[in-house]
């Protein structure tokens, strides 16, 4: 009988090793591929299973994980959800994270490099690691301002601090809730998703940052710069303003907003043709100074360049080859001019800094979860687009266009506010969008900002009218906190 | 027995390794601590009191095991303990860790906290204990089980079939296999396994001499006489009468795989196994086409992705988890063991695989195959043909069910419903697999005692049989 007991044992040895190879194959060969099944819940819940950091605007953590009591053990909320949307994005399930959400992913899990010590303690501790915290750069109080000011219109704000580059508020209208999104509950994610998706006002989109729009006569202070910076004029010059402008090589002319010539005679200074907004001098000046001229002054601004601050902005554009009527055209921001709230900000900024663009930025600092500093973000200069000089003086010209041009409605008691107004034509039969850009106070500015309200009136006013007041309400907000 | 007072004078010294027990044993003891507080310690709970309760009555259980062979079986193998021990404490881990899991979970949801269960497992390990002991007090001979061959036989297969009785029966997740009486409830099927190889290896004893004629050769394969068919088809039937009314897929093929072994080994004829393997088919074939629940689990096997969110559902959620695992683990208390459905149960492997990785998996068979291993050696040591056999038929019964389930929650082979030996939360599988340790302990001191041996009338009277 031993024979055949030896002969059994065998045999079960050979169904043990059957056994572990079809382990290793599952375990090892194939486990890469099982581990990106759908239906594998696993990296998922690993993410879900640890506490992700918060997102914090000054102390305030706007976004940050609760604990659960089911499978997925931690909840993403968000306080104020719509007012920090544009900034937070949402971490979903389904859809995937967007907003600092996405780009801050790997500090918010505890998985980024800076966190190396802390990785060692836990692989031998076996604990979850705990995600670090984003402290953005955002004012509350100016985002807030802003949020309120765009209710029940289309459009969106991005403040700046010009001597830094600081973005203190980037708001978008419509938003939504991030915390729909992030649920644990597909069925409502989806929903709400597909509902987002379907509304046409694109509450999705980042517009602050990612929304490119013609940028009509604030593009003027680009072509003032290009005009102050050649040598060749200064506020005082006097240019041609007449009624209508002559498109060269076409047989369309241009007009002003107005339908009147910009000053007596059809001339008129520089200063004025900014004040009043004088689309043929701007025109006239465009093609006396050359598209290269102006799209050089345009990229010292940070047109062409792609800004990750560090959500994605789209990149503003100037047309690369333009013909002279095309040109003209480029010049009072149209054609092909293309630029984002948050280019727009910019270009003010650096005009209130002396002349200085900074390259804007979201994330102040970001901690341990022990609250130690990791990473703290310097100021950095993005480029010189003026001489002091030079931005003085247009700082001054824009403070006219406030206190006696077309931006009125941006005027502040006790504080000199540096404007421009704006409308633009987004297309031949499309509806107008309304710009206003605005710093203060002039001499030392503490906020840069630019509004962008879609869907406004065809009148130059609608700037005024529209943009101004959100302006004057976020620069309030800031100089009201300090 | 009488007898023991010639025995305990040995003509030579041998080592009884029980020493050897010992050491192993501490060691099996500290692996199991070391990984109770691993859990511990990853999950925050700390190092609780009841974690070093736990520890303390787990060592002293083994301890009192320890003692009673030294006292009682001072020469039996001393592989098999420590081996058994450190099974059952890696059980209990697991299960530790995955009631911290669910409370953890009940505490975050305000929801009732759910009982622990390693308290239960733990009460049933030390009912396991005093039976392990009561076995090797009370056994002094093995021999004198075969005297109750036909008793233990007809015991076991009431046993089979009482959970057919109405009133006392009862149907977990579609399998009839427990029964029921006030709030104790026992696997049925879990005792008759042991009273069922007693009953196969007395039978077998007896009758080997005439199943092993051969009456006919064809194409080269001796066959056995007409007549000598009969015990064969008897146990086919009853295989698939558990199949039928029970549902129980594993018990029945346990049974059936167990009786062609043992048969094998009693005749010494390989004509045994193939008519066996034809009858399995046979009984496969039928059972595919007329039973909804055999049918499924076999499609379930060829293409589990393909039913991901019906019947594949545990086999992929368990496999999602050994893959987890990979070749360490993601370690103790660090994955997602309460994601596999019946992580407790029918797939401890697969929540210990995604913890402990290919690696732990691999020593955690080895174990099993130790201790297979030196239960087949024990049959091979036996001095008595009853002994051989019975030691053979436990092994063959440990073999089985560590195959058939392993095999299952990984996909090598339909899933069945069958306990993992020693791992499983179950008490009566549990106290099952220690009674059947001591059983192998018993023959193995038998075996491994100095002789002379006073032959006992039992071996007389198989002497006698095998004359015939």
């Amino acid at each position: 009988m031993s024979r055949q007991i030896r002969r059994l044992s065998f045999v079960f040895a050979l169904l043990m090793v059957a056994v572990l190879v079809n382990i290793t194959i599952i375990q090892v060969v194939n486990a890469g591929d099982y581990r990106d099944r759908p239906g594998n819940q696993r990296i998922l819940l690993a993410e879900y299973d640890r506490e992700r950091g918060p997102i914090l605007v000054g102390t305030d953590p706007v976004a940050r994980s609760v604990e659960t009591g089911n499978t997925l053990t931690y909840l993403r909320r968000y306080s104020n959800p719509k007012l920090y949307a544009p900034i937070t994005g949402f971490y979903s399930l389904i859809y995937g994270a967007t907003g600092l959400e996405r780009t801050e992913n790997r500090i918010l899990n505890g998985k980024a490099d800076i966190f190396a010590v802390d990785r060692i303690q836990q692989l031998v501790s076996g604990r979850q690691p705990v995600g670090g915290a984003v402290t953005t750069t955002i004012d509350a109080a100016a985002q807030r301002a802003a949020y309120l000011g765009l209710r029940g219109k289309k459009g969106a704000v991005v403040a700046i601090e010009p001597a830094t580059g600081r973005i203190l508020a980037s708001v978008q209208s419509p938003s939504f809730d991030p915390n729909k999104l992030s649920s644990h509950d597909p069925a409502e994610i989806r929903e709400y998703y597909n509902k987002l998706e379907a509304d046409p006002d694109k509450p999705l989109l980042n517009r602050p940052i990612v929304s490119l729009n013609p940028p009509g006569s604030t593009f003027k202070l680009v072509t003032a710069a290009a005009a102050l910076s050649s040598g060749r004029f200064n506020p005082n010059s006097v240019i041609p303003g007449p009624r209508t402008y002559d498109l060269p090589l076409t047989d369309k002319e241009l007009r002003n907003w107005n339908r009147r010539q910009c000053g007596p005679g059809g001339k008129v200074t520089l200063r004025d043709a900014l004040a009043i907004s004088c689309n043929t001098a701007f025109a006239w000046l465009g093609n006396e100074l050359g598209a290269d001229a102006i799209r050089d002054q345009a990229e010292l601004f940070g047109f062409d360049t792609g800004f990750e601050i560090p959500l994605r902005a789209a990149t503003s554009r100037f047309p690369a080859d333009p013909d002279e009527p095309q040109t003209a055209m480029s010049a009072i921001g149209q054609f092909d001019v293309r630029a984002t709230a948050l280019q727009m900000a910019m270009v003010t900024a650096a005009i209130g800094n002396s002349g200085r663009t900074m390259v804007p930025y979201l994330i102040q600092e970001v901690r341990a979860p022990d609250l130690t500093i990791l990473q703290t973000t310097e100021p950095e200069v993005f480029a010189d687009a003026l001489r002091p000089s030079e931005a003085l003086a247009l700082t001054e010209m824009m403070v006219n266009v406030v206190e006696n041009g077309t931006g009125t409605n941006a005027r502040i008691p006790d504080v000199r506010v540096a404007g421009k107004t704006g409308t633009a034509q987004t297309g031949d039969d499309r509806p107008t969008v309304a710009w206003f850009v605005a710093f203060a106070p002039a001499a030392a500015p503490q906020v840069a900002v630019a509004v962008l309200v879609e869907d406004a009136g065809a009148e130059e006013v609608s700037g005024n009218g529209l943009g101004a007041p959100i302006a004057k309400d976020v620069i309030e907000a800031v100089l009201e906190r300090r | 027995m009488s007898l023991q007072g010639t025995i305990e004078a040995p003509v030579r010294k041998k080592p009884t390794r029980r020493w050897v027990e010992l050491l192993l044993l501490v060691m099996a003891w500290g692996i199991g601590l070391l990984g109770t507080m691993q859990i511990g310690w990853v999950s925050g709970e700390g190092m609780t009191p009841r974690l070093w309760i736990t520890a303390g009555v787990v060592g002293g259980l083994a301890l009192a095991m320890h003692i009673t062979i030294r006292i009682v079986a001072k020469y039996a193998d001393p592989i098999m303990l420590p081996v058994a021990t450190l099974l059952t404490m890696l059980g209990l881990l697991m299960i530790y860790r995955i009631d911290v899991a669910s409370a953890r979970r009940a505490t975050l949801s305000d929801s009732p906290m759910p009982t622990p269960d390693v308290y239960s497992q733990l009460t049933w390990f030390s009912v396991a204990t005093i039976l392990f002991i009561a076995v090797l007090v009370l056994l002094q001979d093995h021999r004198r089980l075969a005297r109750y061959t036909y008793t233990l036989g007809l015991a076991g297969l009431v046993l089979l079939v009482l959970p057919l009785v109405p009133g006392i029966g009862t149907t977990v997740n579609g399998a009839t296999l427990w029964i029921r009486v006030g709030d104790l409830s026992f696997q049925p099927a879990e005792a008759a396994k042991i009273l069922l190889t007693i009953f196969f290896a007395g039978y077998l004893v007896a009758k080997r001499d005439s199943l092993a004629v051969v009456r006919t050769k064809f194409i080269g394969i001796e066959l056995p006489r007409l007549k000598d068919l009969g015990p064969l088809v008897i146990a086919w039937l009853v295989s698939l009468a558990v199949l039928v009314f029970e549902r129980d897929l594993g018990t029945s093929l346990l049974f059936f795989g167990l009786f062609v072994a043992m048969l094998y080994i009693a005749t010494q004829r390989r004509s045994w196994i193939i008519l066996g393997g034809l009858l399995f088919m046979v009984g496969a074939v039928l059972a595919y086409y007329n039973f909804a629940h055999v049918r499924s689990r076999v499609t379930v096997w060829l293409d589990p992705w393909a039913y991901a969110d019906t019947g594949g559902y545990q086999i992929v959620q368990s496999i999602f988890g050994l893959a987890n695992g990979g070749v360490l683990g993601a370690g103790l208390g660090q994955g997602f063991p309460n994601l596999v459905p019946f992580a407790k149960t029918d797939f401890i492997v697969a929540a210990l695989g995604e913890e402990i990785g290919v690696t732990g998996l691999f020593a955690l068979v080895l174990l099993y195959a130790i201790l297979i291993e030196r239960g087949l050696r024990t049959a091979v040591a036996a001095r008595d043909s009853f002994g051989q056999l019975l030691a053979a038929g436990l092994s063959i019964v440990l073999a089985i069910q560590v195959f058939v389930i392993i095999g299952g929650v990984t996909g090598l082979i339909p899933l069945t419903g069958l306990t993992t030996p020693f791992l499983s939360y179950g008490g009566s599988s549990l106290v099952a697999n220690w009674v059947i340790v001591a059983i192998l302990l018993r023959i193995s001191d038998r075996a491994r005692r100095p002789a002379p041996v006073a032959p006992s009338p039992d071996d007389a009277m198989t002497q006698v049989v095998r004359a015939v």
